[in-house]
């Protein structure tokens, strides 16, 4: 049995106060170009009054259908982003995954995909889910890259979604299977 | 220009959150120099109490949240995150592309430093390469000829003349609406960049 | 006061013109002559709870008429005048006529002379404006036959059928109104 499910070798994945949340949203909301990879909404810029009420109203939902977490390193404790299942559909065994590291002197260092192995951990052995799918953006292949590192396979594209500086961009779907993800050798027990 | 840009920073200013605990009793001073209110707005000018700009602010935040087709800024300092105005976008008609611009910078002391010009080239590229909007107004008052030449140098063409549209102190004033197209933007902005 | 030679203007019962509206609402070129926002469908309970909702702010956010034609008191539009009215004595006209059978035979500038009446001798107020669309002549003819005065216009500011179109604008003074009438 693993005590350390939420815990890998470069991060581990914690429930923080609404409070703490808040405070790194609103300074890591300031980085458009962060947000552009991560989301397709125009950025509003809330105040950290604001993210506070909805993370305090996501709080209470307390539903079965989104886990998230932040994303602390184990070597400084540093929080440096989330990471979370959401569209759970718990008859159906089918998950959508988001991650992302507001902090930048932490990307391309493998961070997030120690982040996304852990979560895929959680969600085929503690969940006992059968499949975990993402979107990513196609000019994101920094992000596509740790997606295939990770285990994740493409399963194809809705072309131009996204328009951005005057140019059109595609939604990628990826997914990963339970058994894929076993085969790649993830459970010990 | 690429995706991983910094749509919200400038060189002095960046476009930042309202904060709620700050800026409330900031604003309430500046709404008591009526010629700023009457700048901004055609309702009897009329100073605010920071409790009701609070209030305000509270319903700014919903609205943008709940209309989505509102977006508001502050503009901050880099230097020391102080308080200097606030841009927006307001009126966005998704279907056809245009959306109307409004900005102040609160203190007088604090104009013609070249902070609103940067938020106005920051609320520009965001209007046209992030909202991909086609055409942005703004409205100004002939009884402020300083706002009228800021958005002309900023590439606003004249349009329209409501004539004798605003009455203060006794007198009659033209009120003028100002508009810029995405592609004149666009031909500004590499005219701008090959001269750096 | 109220009364034109083709029309008389009244107040709005809001489930009678709800329903009308509801009607003139499926024609979408109607639509599409009269307003900015996507063509829409709304039952005549929604539109009728919009006009009740308004009708109980307290200042009125604006005044809004029927048109009835004074031959039979049929029921063919509506006008109205509206904005921050007071401080500058400026108010925005908007004119719709649902029934087409009524377009193109003076009704309209019929029910424009009225309401012009209403604003410069009722609510004293010292210029009028409207905005009207590049694809709509034949409004922008009833407006200048009313008097209305052009005066410049948003470039580009609708899409619609895959192009751009200006926004018209158009306003009178209370001077030039005066000159018109006595004259």
């Amino acid at each position: 049995m693993n005590n350390n499910l939420l815990r890998g070798e470069l991060v581990r994945l914690t429930a923080e106060n609404p409070e703490v949340m808040a405070a790194n949203f609103t300074r890591w909301n300031q980085d458009t170009g962060w947000l552009r990879f991560l989301d397709t909404q125009p950025p509003l810029m809330p105040s950290e009054k604001k993210w506070k009420e909805w993370l305090e109203k996501d709080m209470e939902r307390a539903s079965l259908d989104n886990f998230f977490f932040a994303i602390r390193t184990t070597e400084s404790d540093t929080l440096i982003g989330f990471i979370g299942l959401f569209d759970l559909f718990m008859q159906h065994g089918d998950t959508l995954v988001a991650i992302a590291l507001g902090e930048r002197q932490y990307w391309g260092k493998g961070y997030g995909t120690d982040a996304m192995r852990i979560m895929l951990r959680y969600a085929f052995s503690e969940l006992n889910l059968r499949r975990a799918g993402l979107i990513v953006f196609d000019y994101n292949p920094r992000a596509i890259r740790s997606y295939e590192k990770a285990g994740f396979v493409h399963e194809g594209r809705i072309r131009e979604v996204i328009h951005r500086d005057g140019k059109r961009y595609d939604f990628l779907y990826m997914g990963i299977l339970r058994e894929e993800w076993l085969a790649n050798g993830n459970m010990t027990s | 220009m690429s995706i991983d840009t910094q749509l919200f920073e400038g060189k002095l200013i960046r476009l930042a959150p309202i904060d709620h605990e700050k800026d409330p009793e900031v604003e309430s001073r500046w709404t008591h120099d009526l010629t700023l209110s009457r700048a901004l707005s055609r309702k009897p000018a009329m100073p605010q109490s920071v409790v009701q700009i609070k209030k305000k602010y509270e319903a700014i935040e919903k609205e943008v949240e709940e209309a989505k087709n509102i977006f508001h800024f502050t503009i901050r300092s880099k230097e020391d995150g102080r308080l200097l105005g606030y841009i927006r976008i307001e009126g966005i008609e998704w279907n056809h592309g245009t959306g109307s611009l409004k900005l102040a910078i609160g203190d007088p002391a604090e104009r013609g430093k070249g902070f609103g010009s940067e938020a106005l080239q920051c609320m520009l590229q965001f209007a046209f390469n992030e909202l991909n909007l086609h055409r942005m107004s703004a409205v100004v008052g002939e009884d402020t000829p300083g706002a009228l030449r800021f958005f002309v140098k900023h590439g606003f063409v004249e349009e329209v003349r409501r004539r004798k549209a605003l009455l203060r102190d006794g007198q009659v004033w033209d009120s003028i609406h100002l508009g810029i197209l995405q592609r004149e933007w666009l031909d500004l902005s590499k005219e701008r960049v090959d001269h750096e | 006061m109220l009364c034109g030679r083709l029309v008389r203007l009244t107040a709005q019962e809001p489930k009678e013109l709800a329903e009308a509206v509801a009607r003139w609402n499926a024609d979408s070129e109607w639509w599409r002559l009269l307003s900015t926002e996507p063509s829409n469908l709304f039952s005549a309970k929604k539109i009728a709870e919009w006009f009740e909702k308004d009708q109980e702010k307290e200042p009125p956010p604006g005044y809004f008429f029927c048109m009835r034609s004074l031959e039979d008191d049929h029921l063919i539009g509506f006008i109205g005048l509206d904005g921050d009215i007071y401080a500058h004595g400026e108010a925005f006209v908007g004119i719709g006529i649902g029934e087409r059978d009524f377009w193109s035979k003076g009704y309209g500038t019929d029910a424009m002379q009225v309401i012009l009446r209403y604003a410069f001798c009722e609510l004293n107020l010292r210029r009028v404006a409207l905005t009207t669309f590049e694809y709509n002549p034949r409004a922008v003819r009833s407006y200048e036959k009313a008097g209305f005065m052009h005066e410049g216009r948003a470039r580009e500011y609708l899409w619609r059928e895959g192009r751009h179109w200006d926004l018209i604008f158009m306003g009178i003074l209370r001077e030039e109104w005066s000159a018109r009438d006595t004259g």
